[in-house]
Order: structure tokens, then C-alpha cells, then sequence
């Protein structure tokens, strides 16, 4: 496409059949303690690959 | 529903629903902008209108873009339905295990930092150190409530844990006797203020801790100016060398430094950059929590301030990648293509259900934040988990929760929040803490406009 670029994503709707393993880390436990999210949370099986 | 912005000289559009990300120019901005309500020929004419003069930008340019955008609608790219909201439904019945403690090992600090939102370690209660014997039936009830969960997470909080390092060197030593046997992973964190730390602490955190989160605030001024030793001296100067040998000899193992910022510095960028002078990579930084009367508190007028900071930060982020000394910002770090799935994106921090906080007396809470909260007191790891009633208000916590939430383009970043947060700014769990969204949002903005970037270039 020449005006519109898409950067490669995971694909959340596929998730619904994927995910859901619970092998992920919790969301307050690294780092912010204060104003804890889950954007900057990693997929423990995505890493593990 | 989308959301679109401009940043940095990139245009960008997201699709929450999708998780897509995508860098567009000026006209398949306007013409995403417009393609919900207009029809094709009202958008062709509209932007014949606004480009005409532009001689590149012909008719049939503006209808081949109209077409890249129907192609990504169809390929659930663009303007995706959130359809996830029957899984929140779900996750009210969900069976959940927990996988992560944060011990309070010791309610008792040998700072009296100013703005502390655990009252100088003390959580508005007595002073108290953990026993071993709590903190192994801790361990324990880990354990046994962590079903088929193998990477199990234990923080040391306080106060200051250093304080009752000991204990914390039994409990490392007795959930490593047993983790083979249950088929666990213990993955230890340890919070400090750095005041005690010393070869001793180093060489076990190096050998036992998955990672390390060191408090400082930044420059010296702003450092001291809250962050005080008992005698009312700033702390700056004893733990900037130790913290440094610390990270020194860490090598490539995970550590944060992490600092807060409050009123008193809305200039915060000045203070990671110090940190990063220091020679810390691994940054965070984060908002003040405190009552909205504290003199240091946030205020709305901050905010504009603030917005350009995360910019700031942002713009200085790229540009140190690009000659080679790369920084990290924990809210920046945002992996696309293996972040979480939708479940973790929709049921939120796991605070009260999968996460719990022990107070140095074995009780219960649903996270670090609500400790001394008595009404929040979930029971203790000798009985288990008594109070379901408050634990099925925090299973309830999820992105769907809040009316306030249903129409934000973020809820799938953050799970619509942090119930503390909200907690503390409404009074209800599922609340919501609007200053928080301003500064997550504007954070989200800019993790990605970052990722953007870098894939421009690729």
C-alpha cells in the first residue's frame, strides 16, 4: 500500500484461540509498583520461542 | 473503533481491537478519519477539496487509498469489532491460581521519604519484620495455590527488606529446596532503597534474583529533597555508589532503577537522563501516589507539562538507539508482535486474585497498595483466602468493568487500570482514576509512535 504501512502486530483476535496460558508474569511485580498496565507485559510463550 | 494521532512527524492509527499499528501520510489520515461517516464520493470529494492543489495527490490516488483502507477493514485490520467483552463475562467464573507474592518482609524503613505511600514502611500500622516461619508458609501457600503454574514470582517489599535481609536469604533458601519437587520456577525480586546494600547483598541478588528494582529519584536536588535518612540528610550521596557497583556487577541480569516523580519535578525527563548519566540503563519513572492535598501532589496543570516530558523522553529515546547507547523506559517497552494475549489484555494486573501481598504477620491483600486497608483484607496464608467476597470484586476488575472505560481506545493497554489507583482517587475499585489515564495514554502514544519509528528504519 503506498500511504499506509502496517507494522507487524500480533493478531489479538487470534489470541482468543491461543492464549490464555497464565504463564505470564504479573503486571505490578517488575518495576512501576504504582500505575501498573499490561501493554508492556511480554507473552511468556512468544519468548520462549 | 480507532484511534488515530500525530507525533513526532508520523501519523499514526491504531485498531485496538486488532492490536494493529499503522504509520500512514497526511491523506490516508484524513480519509481514516473520515471513511466511518462519509460515503466514498463524499471523501473523494472532500479531500479533492483539501489536496487539490497538490498535484500529486490525483482522484484516482484519493480512491485507490479509499480502497487500502476497505482492504484492511476486511482483513480486521481497521475499524475491527471489539468483541471481547463476553470473555470478561467469562472470566467472572474463571478458576484462577496465584503466581505471585509480594512479601512484606519488613513494615519498618530506614528512610523517611516524604511521600511514601506505605507511611514511611509503617502502612499506617505497627513497625513489624516478617518471621521466617510466615515467610515459609508463605512459600508454601504459593505453592499449593499455584495449580499447574510453573514460573511462581516472590518480591521483597517493605519498607525496606534489607532490613531483614536474613529472613530473606532463609525464604530464597527454602523455596529453592523445594521448587524441583513441586515443579517450580521461583523467580525473586527484590525492591531497595539501596541504603544496606553491600558485597553481601549484591553477591545474593546477583545469584538469586530474577531481578532488582533500586529507588532513586534522579538528580541529586530532587533526590534528597524527598528521599531523606532519619536524621533529615539526603540519602543521594550513600546509595548512588552503591547502586552503582550493584548494576556493575549485575551484569546482564534484569534490574530497574526507579524513580517517582511529583510536582516537584515535572521536569522528570532531567531526571532519567541523570540516571542514564550515571550509567543505568535499565529506567523507570513514575508518577506520585499520594492525596491530591500533599503539597508535592500532581496537578492538572501539570499535565500539559508532563505530556511533553513523555515526548521529551521519547524523541531522546530514539536518538540514543540510533548513536548506539540505548536506554530502557519501562512504560515504553511495549513488544507488538509478542506482547500479551487478549485474556491478560482484558483481565488486567491479577491484583487480588493471582497476585497478593503478605504482611510481615501472614495476612492477605490484594496488592502492596492496599495493605492497612482493613476492608480489604482477603485473610491469611495459614486459612487461605477468606474474604471472597472482596476477591470476586477484584476478579471483576477487568477492561470491561468501567462504563467510563467502554469507549477508550486503551482499555486493551490497560486493562482499565489500576484498582489502587482507582481505588484511592474514587473510592471504588472500579473506578476510575482519569489522571492516571492522561499520562497512560499519552505513554502509549509515544511506545509506539517509538515502534513506528524503528520500523521506519528498518
Amino acid at each position: 500500500m503506498k500511504r499506509i504501512k502496517t507494522i507487524e502486530t500480533r493478531d489479538l483476535k487470534k489470541t482468543v484461540k491461543t492464549g490464555g496460558c497464565g504463564e505470564c508474569q504479573t503486571s505490578c511485580q517488575s518495576a512501576c509498583k504504582t500505575s501498573c498496565g499490561v501493554a508492556n507485559q511480554q507473552c511468556e510463550k512468544c519468548s520462549e520461542k | 473503533m480507532i484511534h488515530q494521532y500525530k507525533l513526532n512527524g508520523y501519523n499514526i492509527v491504531l485498531d485496538p481491537a486488532s492490536g494493529s499499528v499503522h504509520s500512514v501520510d497526511d491523506l490516508a489520515y484524513d480519509i481514516i478519519e473520515l471513511f466511518p461517516d462519509h460515503k466514498r464520493e463524499e471523501i473523494t470529494a472532500l479531500m479533492l477539496e483539501k489536496y487539490g492543489s497538490d498535484s500529486e495527490i490525483t482522484e484516482q490516488e484519493i480512491i485507490d487509498c479509499i480502497d487500502d483502507v476497505e482492504e484492511l477493514k476486511a482483513q480486521g485490520k481497521l475499524f475491527s469489532e471489539d468483541k471481547y467483552e463476553n470473555i470478561a463475562f467469562d472470566f467472572k467464573k474463571r478458576n484462577t491460581v496465584v503466581k505471585a507474592l509480594c512479601l512484606h518482609i519488613a513494615h519498618t524503613c530506614n528512610l523517611n521519604c516524604e511521600y511514601c505511600f506505605a507511611s514511611q514502611g509503617k502502612y499506617h500500622g505497627e513497625r513489624a519484620l516478617m518471621s521466617f516461619e510466615v515467610g515459609k508458609r508463605a512459600i508454601d501457600f504459593l505453592i499449593e495455590n499455584s495449580g499447574s503454574r510453573v514460573n511462581l514470582e516472590v518480591d521483597f517489599f517493605g519498607g525496606e527488606p534489607l532490613m531483614n535481609f536474613d529472613v530473606v536469604k532463609q525464604i530464597v533458601a527454602y523455596a529453592r529446596s523445594i521448587e524441583k519437587q513441586h515443579n517450580k520456577n521461583f523467580r525473586f525480586t527484590l525492591t531497595t532503597n539501596g541504603m544496606l546494600v553491600d558485597d553481601d547483598v549484591i553477591e545474593f541478588a546477583n545469584k538469586e534474583c530474577h531481578n532488582v528494582v533500586l529507588s532513586l529519584d534522579g538528580r541529586k536536588e530532587v533526590h534528597d529533597r524527598l528521599r531523606k535518612t532519619i536524621n533529615g540528610k539526603g540519602s543521594y550521596d550513600i546509595i548512588v555508589p552503591k547502586f552503582q557497583d550493584f548494576v556493575k556487577k549485575r551484569g546482564n541480569r534484569g534490574y530497574y532503577v526507579r524513580g517517582t516523580f511529583t510536582h516537584n519535578n515535572t521536569d522528570f525527563t532531567n531526571d532519567i537522563f541523570h540516571m542514564a548519566d550515571l550509567g543505568f540503563t535499565e529506567l523507570s519513572m513514575e508518577p506520585v501516589v499520594c492525596d491530591p492535598s500533599d503539597p508535592y501532589a500532581l496537578t492538572y496543570d501539570d499535565l500539559p507539562v508532563l505530556f511533553e516530558q513523555y515526548e521529551i523522553l521519547a524523541k531522546d529515546m530514539l536518538r540514543r538507539e540510533k548513536e548506539g547507547k540505548p536506554i530502557t523506559f519501562y512504560h515504553y517497552m511495549i513488544d507488538l508482535t509478542a506482547g500479551p494475549c487478549i485474556y491478560k489484555r482484558v483481565s488486567g494486573c491479577g491484583s487480588g486474585t493471582e497476585y497478593m501481598a503478605v504482611t510481615p504477620w501472614g495476612e492477605l491483600f490484594p496488592c502492596h497498595q492496599f495493605v492497612g486497608e482493613p476492608k480489604y483484607s482477603l485473610g491469611n496464608i495459614f486459612d487461605g483466602v477468606t474474604n471472597t467476597e472482596v476477591q470476586n470484586e477484584f476478579k471483576l476488575c477487568n477492561a470491561y468493568a468501567r462504563e467510563d472505560c467502554k469507549d477508550c481506545w486503551a482499555k486493551l493497554y490497560c486493562s482499565g487500570g489500576c484498582a489502587a489507583n482507582s481505588y484511592h482517587a474514587t473510592g471504588s475499585v472500579t473506578g476510575v482514576y482519569k489522571y492516571g489515564c492522561e499520562l497512560f495514554k499519552k505513554r502509549i502514544e509515544c511506545a509506539i509512535m517509538m515502534k513506528v519509528a524503528q520500523s521506519e528504519e528498518q
